[in-house]
């Protein structure tokens, strides 16, 4: 079956200060599926993933170059308009960022900056981004409490509400997982790969296991360069280069 | 052998002990003292005359009035004023500096506002008595610039680096997460300011806007300087008013000390001082909730 790229990395480099973070990356991220990227702190995986929503644009001293092609179209042209960009594709991060407002608010907000009015429609698309985010449940009575009052998986997945609220194509994720207990987490997982039937989703992480677990495809990142990259099966069961098997042995990292 | 350095360290302690006891001492002093020569005054003037007399003329001959509702009202107008100056242009500023400036810009801008705040009040009176009013007589066409539009020009610009300064810290110290995570959801960075940053600074910034409201109701100098000081009750913004800190000011020096009007002035004291006490405050307990609440 030939699948679709979403995404590709097209001799990508990335700059901090003068500090090359990334170094000339290629990568191929396919529709529908979980990539997962990999590796030891420090590696460049949570700089690679926020070149894909322009995120590191906020970082003034940084530069980058090379191609970055989202649904065929290079991100890094003069004339990208990155407000839209970042409406196609939603970003969760590694610490639970819930806005401090009430829930509701929290998964409007995006609705709201898109100056959506219709009071029927905006309820309508929090339920079901609540819903998608298995949240629902838990707090369809208190929807107007405080966000900051649930604990923090359910922050987590109501941060993964917040950014499924405005329906992007794709959806980042920044170690989603790392502060959170593994019955939160176990959540998330089984939350992401129904998610996949809709969405592109890329996961970094430091948890092999849950690399191994949830995703399709693994790219595995040491000191900026793409190490090797995957079917996860085929990675975690037959790593071709001896930096893959001695990190996902465990040998260091 | 004597263990010296215990010693010391006791002596430290002491002195320590002994200087902040002796601060909190010469506090307690004053307010009992403003207190007990304030009241006094409420066993000849009823309170009802008190605050609620319209008329100020303890020397008139025969028959003095005690009403301080005109140098209440004067205060008020004066607050009233300088904050609608000073909170619009001390909130774009702080957003300005938190938000927009390059480190660079707000680096040399902080410290020279913050110098504002070191100006002393009666530069700031001169600078009204000299330039502003004759400026904003010829603007408005009026007889004479001294009035409670020009002061509360000077007080709001009294009270600005106050505002400015701590809501930007408040705007400043809020987390990275707030930003990071309202631009990926694809917010323009007005919208992130607006809908984001500002809600969650609001109770800051409140308290900042307190903490000025207490510096507007207690200036002296600089408005008695560009008030006009007239007794009557002011009706429009382009009257002179006089506020209770300038009538206190002014009329102090020609009081026989133990009179009753000595005392009405100790009372009008005690009056501000219960004002800017609860101003205070409250804007403690706003501060206080505001650290609490992003503890994370």
């Amino acid at each position: 079956m030939q699948e679709e790229i979403k995404i590709e990395f097209k001799d990508t480099n990335f700059w901090y200060n003068s500090k090359q973070i990334l170094v000339g990356i290629n990568l191929k991220i396919y529709s529908n599926k979980i990539t997962a990227l990999i590796g030891p702190s420090g590696c460049g995986k949570s700089t690679l993933l926020r070149c894909i929503n322009r995120m590191n644009d906020l970082i003034p001293i940084s530069k980058i170059d090379g191609k970055l092609l989202y649904n065929n179209e290079n991100i890094y042209e003069k004339d990208t308009d990155v407000i839209e960009l970042r409406k196609e594709i939603g970003m969760v991060f590694q610490k639970p960022n819930p806005f401090p407002m009430s829930i509701f608010d929290n998964v409007a907000y995006g609705l709201r900056i898109q100056n959506m009015k219709d009071k029927n429609k905006i309820k309508q698309i929090v339920k079901e981004s609540l819903e998608k985010a298995d949240l629902w449940d838990e707090v369809k009575d208190r929807l107007n409490l405080s966000a900051f009052r649930l604990s923090g998986g359910q922050q987590q997945r109501l941060c993964i509400a917040r950014s499924l609220a405005i329906n992007p194509e794709v959806v980042l994720l920044d170690e989603p997982c790392s502060a959170l207990d593994p019955l939160a987490t176990a959540k998330i997982e089984s939350l992401l790969r129904k998610l996949k039937n809709e969405r592109t989703i890329i996961i970094v992480t430091h948890n092999m296991h849950q690399a191994k677990r949830i995703s399709d495809y693994t790219c595995y990142l040491l000191n900026g360069k793409v190490i090797e990259y995957s079917g996860t099966a085929e990675m975690f069961d037959n790593p071709k280069n001896k930096l893959t098997k001695d990190y996902i042995n465990g040998e260091f990292g | 052998m004597p263990n010296y350095r215990n010693i010391k360290e006791k002596l430290i302690e002491l002195l320590l002990s002994t200087a902040s006891i002796t601060a909190l001492l010469i506090l307690i002093g004053i307010f009992v003292f403003l207190f007990i020569t304030g009241i006094r005054t409420f066993t000849e003037i009823s309170p009802t005359e008190f605050f609620l007399g319209n008329e100020w003329n303890p020397t008139a001959y025969g028959e003095p009035k005690w009403g301080i509702l005109s140098l209440v009202i004067g205060t008020i107008i004066v607050t009233f004023g300088s904050l609608v100056i000073a909170i619009p242009l001390g909130i774009a500023s702080a957003v300005y500096l938190s938000e927009i400036a390059k480190p660079k810009i707000r680096e040399t801008i902080k410290p020279v506002i913050e110098m504002i705040a070191g100006i002393p009040s009666v530069v700031l009176g001169l600078i009204g008595i000299l330039f502003l009013s004759p400026l904003i007589a010829k603007i408005f066409g009026l007889s004479s610039g001294l009035n409670a539009f020009t002061s509360s020009i000077i007080v709001g610009v009294m009270v600005l680096p106050t505002i400015i300064s701590i809501s930007e810290d408040v705007l400043t110290s809020l987390p990275n997460e707030f930003r990071e995570s309202s631009l990926a959801l694809g917010a323009t960075k007005w919208q992130m300011i607006r809908m984001t940053l500002l809600p969650a600074a609001l109770s800051g910034i409140v308290a900042a806007i307190m903490l000025g409201l207490g510096r507007a109701v207690g200036e002296t100098m600089g408005v008695l300087m560009v008030a006009g000081n007239s007794r009557a009750m002011p009706i429009s913004f382009f009257d002179p008013i006089r506020p209770m800190t300038a009538n206190i000011a002014i009329e102090i020096k020609e009081v026989v000390k133990g009179s009753l009007h000595y005392e009405a002035l100790f009372a009008i004291g005690l009056v501000l001082f219960v004002m800017t006490f609860v101003v205070n405050f409250i804007s403690d307990i706003i501060i206080e909730k505001q650290v609490r609440k992003y503890k994370w």
